[in-house]
């Protein structure tokens, strides 16, 4: 026989408490200060030294700027700056030439291996070929991200598009629908979920070519800030950037769930009711 | 009027096609509800979506009020079996109704009285605003039928309307469809497999055989209206059509008894 006490917690397995989610990450930040400090090698510095780092580098600014250090301001807002324009550009890019290749046989046809064959470059191999062509800076890096996060947006919008459920377009020829209302109310709807799905993709692929295409030919930005620590021989800040961006690709994917679970709220209670 | 003469379709060509339909003759005058019965596999849907335009048949011609078919007709509804994927789930309930309207060169304002209008008769007055994966089975067919309401078509057709909800929802939607056609004078034709379906909701039962499907019985249904669920059933003019369309759908000819 269990006693109460161990069967307590299990009554509720499948919503475990905000502090209950927490113990794993606590545990890994234990872990690691334990064998950082144990090893004593300078390129592992142990969390504990990587967050003083972090306040210094961040946060000893004045409170009318939330305490942000000038370092901060003058590297997280471009970096964001890129990450979303980037992404932006290459959803709407992604979107558009994925409903005309997912709606057009004749163009997908043609389209087709170019599309394969541009998703296979490595984008950050575009850098040292873009150098000549723009100065560097900001165009540089947004077309390395563009050109970067494209696919999984335009991949899926062809598939989402190309696959409308067969008595969905068929309701819309009968009730004589016009092209504008077929693309908008039907074919573009029923393309979202997987419209989402490259998004989502294309989010953390921006994050990590926005942190690429910073450490070339970049003055300022996390990835910048991430090669100055480097150079400097400072691996608690080097730790520090890359803290931020774990925690940057968090908030991020959270925010991008919460977005979806809004706008596809049609799409989960269909398929359950289905 | 439609008139349908000598309507074939094969599908594929060569060593595995398949002949579906093998000269089908109908007429339907204007604003009869005839039934179509018969086996299934027997071309039910390839007739009615060569009708509604959504597949050219190999043969034959289909006319609707004197025009020939040839796309998909102006004033044509339809109410699929398979409500959970016609009615779009990204739309209010209200949309759903209302969205076709704009081809008929409707106001915004027009558009969402008529809308409510036909949502009223399908008594769904107060689920506009809903999303139809909220609304049950039965009622999501009733959506169906209020967009088809809404059109105003002066032909519906109904492919297996009712072949996917249970037998009480089945019974509530039949005198649903028996109480509508009168609102507007429209011809429907309605499919089913449901022998007693096509007796108690038709004006005409119109059988067919097995694929290559041909009509092999064409009964007019004379009963006492108006029709009742229970007391319709019992009629004897009832029992004794339902024998005959039973028979002919099982290609038993009525003057020899089944053996059985």
């Amino acid at each position: 026989m269990k006693s109460p006490a161990h069967a307590a917690p299990r009554s509720t397995p499948s919503s475990p408490g905000f502090l209950t989610r927490l113990w794993p990450i606590l545990l890994v930040l234990v872990l690691w200060e334990v064998v950082t400090r144990v090893a004593a090698n300078g390129f592992f510095p142990p969390p504990s030294t990587i967050v003083v780092r972090m306040r210094e580098m961040w946060l000893t600014g004045p409170a009318a700027h939330l305490w942000l250090s000038d370092a901060a301001l003058d590297n997280f807002p471009p970096s964001l700056a890129r990450l979303f324009t980037g992404w932006i550009l290459a959803g709407i890019v992604g979107v558009v030439f994925g409903l005309l290749l997912g709606r057009s046989v004749v163009l997908a046809r043609f389209v087709d291996p170019l599309v394969h064959f541009g998703r296979a470059i490595p984008p950050p191999m575009l850098l040292p070929l873009l150098i000549p062509l723009m100065s560097i800076g900001t165009p540089m890096q947004l077309t390395t991200i563009v050109f970067g996060v494209v696919w999984p947006v335009l991949l899926n919008t062809v598939e989402g598009a190309r696959y409308v459920d067969r008595q969905h377009v068929e309701t819309a020829r009968v009730f004589g629908f016009t092209r504008g209302q077929r693309l908008w109310r039907v074919i573009l709807p029923s393309a979202t979920p997987k419209i989402f799905a490259g998004l989502r993709l294309s989010l953390s692929l921006a994050l990590i070519l926005m942190v690429v295409s910073e450490l070339v030919g970049s003055t300022n930005g996390i990835g910048f800030q991430l090669r100055e620590s480097e150079r400097a021989f400072d691996p608690p800040g080097l730790w520090g950037s890359l803290v931020v961006l774990g925690l940057l690709g968090y908030v991020l994917n959270l925010a991008f769930f919460t977005v979806e679970r809004r706008v596809l709220s049609w799409h989960r209670a269909a398929k359950q009711t289905t | 009027m439609l008139e349908i003469s000598n309507l074939t379709h094969t599908y594929g060509s060569g060593p595995s096609a398949h002949t579906a339909l093998g000269g089908i003759d109908l007429r339907v005058a204007e604003g009869e509800l005839v039934c179509i019965v018969g086996p299934s596999g027997s071309g039910k849907s390839t007739l009615l979506r060569s009708i509604a335009g959504l597949l050219r048949p190999t043969g034959g011609r289909i006319t609707l009020d004197g025009t020939p078919v040839a796309q998909i007709p102006d004033d044509l509804a339809v109410v699929f079996q398979d409500y959970s994927r016609s009615l779009f789930p990204w739309m209010s309930v209200a949309d759903n109704v209302s969205l076709p309207l704009r081809r008929k060169g409707q106001s915004r304002k027009q558009r969402t009285r008529s809308a409510a209008e036909a949502l009223e008769q399908v008594g769904l007055a107060s689920a506009g605003s809903k999303y139809p994966w909220e609304l049950s089975g039965g009622m999501q067919q009733r959506v169906s039928i209020a967009r088809a309401l809404a059109y105003r078509p002066s032909l519906l057709l109904m492919d297996e309307p009712f072949g996917s909800v249970d037998a009480q929802t089945r019974e509530d939607l039949e005198d649903l469809t028996l109480l509508v056609r009168g609102l507007h004078n429209m011809t429907i034709l309605l499919i089913t497999h449901d022998i007693d379906e096509s007796v108690y909701v038709g004006d005409r039962v119109v059988v067919l055989s097995k694929a290559p499907a041909r009509v092999v019985g064409d009964l007019r249904v004379d009963l006492p209206g108006p029709r009742d669920q229970i007391n319709t059933r019992e009629h004897s003019d009832f029992v004794r059509l339902r024998g005959e369309v039973g028979r002919l759908v099982r290609g038993v000819r009525p003057s020899q008894p089944s053996a059985l």
